[in-house]
């Protein structure tokens, strides 16, 4: 067989299994599939340490200046940062049903599993504002306007919360959650360009990459908030 | 994840849904209560649970085909635990509170 024919025949067999998803440099969609999750969890891995940093400061300050957190942690509103747990929680449910959608060939589910976690998504930022709103109402918002003044600390009569302290409490309670709230914003960007995939039909069994990398990613940032509502919200809530 | 697809996982996913939401509730429930020191531990505990969780059974990890991903998550965890503890270390036994 001359080389000619050999590759034209080879030509025949690649076009004949192409998988038009399928990038040149590998060897299987599998493979390619496999590259495109790794590479989302060593980003994650990355991102553990950006929110890692922020956790110890917290952990950190709260221990130095116990009292005076729980005082300005007792001022956030406990019933709404519950309820956007369980609005990220069911969001959570919703993505892996989106994946799931994706691999099964269910255009509806998906479609509909994306549409509920964009809701979701803006429902929680939603009542993120809320809760923005009204620091900003009560002069909580670190800054020249800062007033904590005659703040009791829980459980110790007649003692007052430092304002300073307090301070650094609101502090890493904005950049924290607002950071948290600028992943959330990114994802709902993510989640409004797969329905655009989806509803182009780009989403099939054999590529769902983008999906399930981008779930990922949201269920990350729902595990930040995870750890986000009781070590901002529910501290020495009994007394 | 095709390899694994002839069961249908739906099951799995509204259990682990469910039991995210009882966690949540769980967390909020007992912060009313005086565990005296441990209500920071049982909260950590609880939040430690359902992170655990989402990354088993939502993001896959329990089932993953390419063992890199568990190097990766087990590397991440390895890395935050040395910034958590070794800050703590220096924090704990310093002379200046």
């Amino acid at each position: 067989m001359s080389d000619q024919a050999a590759a034209s025949v080879h030509a025949e067999a690649h076009a004949e299994g192409h998988n038009p998803a399928l990038l040149h440099h590998f060897a299987e969609p599998e493979q390619q599939r496999d590259a495109a999750s790794l590479g989302m969890w060593v980003f994650l891995a990355t991102e553990l340490m950006f929110f890692g940093g922020m956790f110890c400061a917290y952990l950190i300050y709260r221990l130095k200046y116990f009292g005076d957190f729980a005082a300005a942690s007792s001022t956030l509103n406990t019933a709404l940062g519950a309820t956007n747990t369980g609005v990220l929680i069911c969001s959570s449910l919703t993505v892996v049903l989106a994946v799931w959608a994706a691999q099964t060939a269910r255009r509806t589910l998906l479609i509909t599993s994306l549409v509920l976690t964009i809701i979701l998504g803006f429902g929680f930022l939603g009542i993120k504002g809320i809760e923005y709103r009204d620091k900003f109402v009560e002069h909580h918002v670190p800054g020249p306007s800062f007033s904590f003044d005659s703040e009791p600390i829980p459980g110790h009569p007649g003692q007052f919360a430092n304002p300073n302290h307090a301070q650094i409490y609101f502090a890493l309670y904005f950049i924290m959650t607002g950071l948290h709230a600028v992943h959330m914003i990114i994802g709902i960007g993510i989640f409004v360009w797969l329905l655009t995939l989806a509803w182009k039909r780009r989403l099939t069994p054999e590529y769902n990459t983008p999906v399930e990398i981008g779930g990922l990613y949201w269920h990350f940032v729902d595990i930040v908030w995870i750890y986000l509502f009781p070590l901002l919200y529910l501290i020495d809530k009994h007394k | 994840m095709s390899a694994h697809s002839t069961s249908s996982p739906l099951k799995t996913y509204v259990t682990i849904w469910a039991a995210l939401l009882v966690g949540t509730y769980v967390t909020y429930r007992v912060a009313f209560l005086d565990l005296g020191p441990f209500n920071a531990a049982v909260a950590l505990t609880i939040a430690t649970i359902k992170a655990t969780l989402v990354a088993l059974f939502f993001m896959h990890v329990k089932g993953a085909g390419d063992k890199m991903i568990k190097v990766v998550v087990i590397s991440a965890l390895f890395f935050l635990m040395l910034l958590l503890v070794l800050s703590m270390a220096d924090f704990g036994t310093r002379a200046w509170s």
